[in-house]
């Protein structure tokens, strides 16, 4: 059992949660996950490790409530429990010195790409942050990403706040000049969002890092439920990744595989109706 | 009373018994176990048909020597307590093995009795006193004298929960790792409810329990934890994580939607629930299912495909019927359930519709030709034979190999070319003090094998303990 300590509202369903992980707190890098169970019967949901604190023994979790699941766990208050959190999974972030680096984070992408901007900044790199949203209300941890950025680009959908439209018209002017253009861009968001913005740095030869969020169940490579075609060869997510290299992932493939659960995917039931059976 | 008094010809008058099942056509259609237990009068019945043979060859023909013609005459004296006591001193998990162990080929197959006729129900007869055991006897109780060692387990399949019992039960102080948030290993998430009830998973993990053994879930050695801080809090470590890695068919197609590993089909109903009403784990269905496959998993897909409702479920198989590794029981089972078999088949590519699901898959004959290096006919392509089957689900179920998600944290522990951890004789590892055993060790092998490495390693344990180490008490 794992106790939240502290549930706080950042956005429209977007909560952040402080968790007591002792184990997880001290042994966790940027860029890992943790696979959290809600209850007894409830679904294994990964959810990026935001920050921890070795010493105080918590991990910060940043959730956007979409799905059943991630509703069930924003619903535990301070001081309730989560029955299990397994982690830290996947590969930690090679942070480099790349020198000029912009980091994308779409929606609730930004708060996976917030520990990986944070730590390209603490590693020396010149770190832009660019985070797009719905609507102002959307967009989440834009002080928190300042304290360590140069800068803090924020589009949104409707204008509310910043450049009204996608993140991509504005990274592309980055791309365009010059004196502008990064070394590396970080990208973490919607799928295509992440298959746009490698689309875009692929002809100047940016080198592109997208963080994946395939379904997935134990997140130690033994069921292969998050694999993705990397440069051509089978990946399991969870422990090749979760990051790869933008130009090598086939982006329209996992966004299919994503939505597996989404549509009628008990085709049994269609199947027999079509039929005339019960 | 004692029934030695019967003659040889009065045993070979007995008939072997039957194992009541649920019907073909209703268990097709649940979740719940298909062989329902012999009753009492049934299990004595049977017990008496051993001859009680002075060289034992059943004994030899178990992984982990039961004293097996012992168990049977206590039953046939009705002693069933007495013969619990044999089972459980021998057996960490008889109410497991009972139902999984593949009897034909290791007790039952060097029975006397099957030169001519049948052999002794064995395993029947062993599910039936530990089941009675679980229900009349009180768990194990902990030792009351404490080495004051500390031995850690990595993983709670049979290899690592044997592992600890045994340990546990000469009096070190035992704590098992489990990277999943159950334990059991591919008892917990691979073995159907329909062939192993997680009722007796829950109570073998009780009984362990009892007798002091602390297991701690969610700890990913390797990511949680690394061998190297287990030895720090640890006098010694006992490794058996199991094979879990899935190997694929690396044919074009197999990440379209509906194409499952074995691991995350069976894992998905059995550790998640999926198939429970109220199970939020979400498992895709449909009308056809094909499995491909031969041995134990391959066959738990197939019947949970056809549970789950599929109207065909059929398994593929790349070679012939007699060279299936499945339990014979089994596959008599799928076989009453109505589960479509096709041989000396091989997958050459899954098809997808427009929406990015599977539609089909094209096949090729095989034909058997010379023997490989396992002894088995290897199959071998049939030009000009490649058609295509409709298909809904597939499950892959062609095996797994060791997961290097531990090892690679750990260096220093020597592996083979595959990626099994090597161990000595007394099931040592390349580190001191740290062991290894069941499937990280074997390969893909069996319950009974992985038991057998636990009880070997713990005897190991126990003796490098005294030998080298100074109790921290
Ligand atoms: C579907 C299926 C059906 C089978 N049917 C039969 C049968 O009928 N009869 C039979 O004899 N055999 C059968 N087998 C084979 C048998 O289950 C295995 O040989 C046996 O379970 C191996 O035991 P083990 O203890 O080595 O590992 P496992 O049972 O695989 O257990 C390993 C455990 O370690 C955990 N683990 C893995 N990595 C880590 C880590 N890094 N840190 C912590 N924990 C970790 C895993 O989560 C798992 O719980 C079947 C296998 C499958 C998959
Ligand atoms: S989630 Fe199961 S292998 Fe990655």
């Amino acid at each position: 059992m794992f106790e939240v300590l502290r549930n706080e509202t950042l956005a429209p369903q977007v909560h952040r949660m402080v968790v007591r992980a002792p184990r997880v707190a001290k042994a966790r890098r940027p860029g890992q996950f943790v696979i959290v169970r809600r209850d007894e019967e409830y679904e294994r949901i990964p959810l990026t490790i935001a920050d921890a604190d070795a010493q105080a023994g918590t991990i910060t979790l940043i959730i956007q409530a979409v799905g059943q699941g991630t509703k069930d766990i924003v619903a535990t208050p301070a001081g309730g429990f989560l029955r299990d959190v397994a982690g830290p999974l996947g590969k930690a972030t090679e942070i480099e010195k790349f020198g000029k680096v912009v980091c994308v984070g779409g929606g609730v992408g930004t708060a996976v790409l917030f520990p990986l901007a944070k730590a390209l900044a603490e590693a020396g790199n010149d770190v832009v942050t660019l985070i797009g949203g719905r609507s102002a209300s959307y967009v989440i941890l834009r002080d928190e990403l300042a304290s360590f950025s140069r800068e803090v680009l924020v589009t949104t959908e409707d204008g509310s706040l910043g450049v009204k439209g996608f993140v991509t018209a504005v990274l592309g002017e980055i791309l365009a000049d010059e004196s502008r253009r990064p070394d590396a861009v970080y990208a973490v968001g919607p799928v295509p969002m992440m298959a746009a913005i490698a689309k875009q740095t692929r002809p100047y030869g940016v080198k592109t890092i997208v963080s994946l969020n395939p379904i997935m169940v134990d997140g130690t490579g033994m069921c292969g439920g998050c694999r993705v075609t990397v440069g051509g060869e089978i990946k399991f997510a969870c422990v090749d990744g979760p990051e790869f290299d933008g130009h090598e992932v086939d982006f329209a493939e996992l966004a299919e595989r994503q939505n597996t659960y989404k549509e009628d995917y008990c085709r049994l039931d269609a199947q027999l109706d079509k039929e005339g059976r019960q | 009373m004692s029934d030695k008094s019967l003659t040889a010809k009065e045993r070979l008058a007995i008939e072997r018994t039957h194992m009541p099942e649920q019907p073909a056509e209703k268990r097709a259609r649940n979740f719940t176990e298909v062989n329902l237990g012999l009753a009492e009068a049934a299990a004595i019945e049977e017990a008496r048909r051993c001859l009680l043979c002075k060289n034992r060859p059943c004994v030899q023909g178990c992984p982990v020597g039961v004293r097996i013609p012992e168990f049977l005459e206590r039953i046939a004296a009705g002693d069933l307590r007495g013969a619990a006591e044999i089972l459980r001193a021998d057996n960490a998990l008889p109410a497991t093995t009972g139902r999984v162990c593949p009897q034909e080929k290791q007790c039952e197959a060097k029975c006397v009795r099957g030169l001519k006729g049948e052999p002794v129900a064995v395993g029947w007869l062993e599910r039936f006193v530990a089941d009675w055991a679980m229900e009349h006897l009180a768990p194990p109780s902990a030792p009351t004298t404490k080495t004051g060692f500390r031995v850690a387990i990595v993983g709670s399949g049979p290899g690592g929960l044997t592992a600890a019992g045994e340990l546990a039960r000469l009096g070190h102080d035992v704590t098992v790792f489990e990277a999943l948030h159950a334990p059991g290993g591919v008892l917990r998430y691979g073995i159907p409810e329909f062939r192993l009830p997680k009722a007796i998973v829950d109570r073998e993990v009780k009984n362990l329990q009892a007798m002091g053994v602390k297991i701690e879930c969610n700890v990913i050695v390797g990511k949680t934890l690394t061998v190297a801080e287990i030895l720090r809090e640890f006098d010694a470590c006992f490794i058996a994580n199991g094979a879990g890695l899935p190997v694929f068919l690396h044919v074009p197609g197999e990440n379209l939607k509906g194409v499952y590993s074995a691991n995350e089909y069976l894992t998905r109903v059995n550790l998640m629930g999926a198939y429970k009403p109220q199970g939020r784990t979400p498992i895709a269905r449909g009308a056809i299912a094909v499995v491909f496959g031969g041995g134990n998993t391959a066959m738990d897909a197939v019947r949970t495909a056809k549970r789950l409702g599929s109207t065909r479920a059929i398994l593929a198989y790349r070679r012939g019927r007699d060279e299936m590794p499945a339990r014979a029981e089994e596959i008599k089972h799928a076989e009453e359930e109505g589960i479509e078999f096709m041989f000396l088949l091989a997958p050459l590519e899954i098809l997808g519709n427009d929406d990015g699901w599977v539609r089909a898959v094209r096949l090729q004959r095989m034909e058997l030709g010379a023997p490989d290096a396992s002894g088995r006919r290897r199959p071998v392509p049939i030009p000009g034979s490649e058609f295509e089957l409709a298909a809904d689900i597939i499950v892959v179920a062609v095996g797994t190999r060791a997961n290097p998600l531990l090892t690679a944290t750990c260096p220093d522990l020597k592996l083979n070319k595959w990626g099994n951890i090597e161990i000595d004789a007394n099931g040592m590892t390349s580190i001191p003090g740290v062991f290894a055993g069941g499937d990280i060790v074997r390969g893909g092998a069996t319950v009974i094998l992985a038991m057998g490495d636990g009880k070997t390693a713990a005897a190991s344990i126990d003796r490098y303990l005294r030998e080298n180490k100074v109790a921290r008490r």
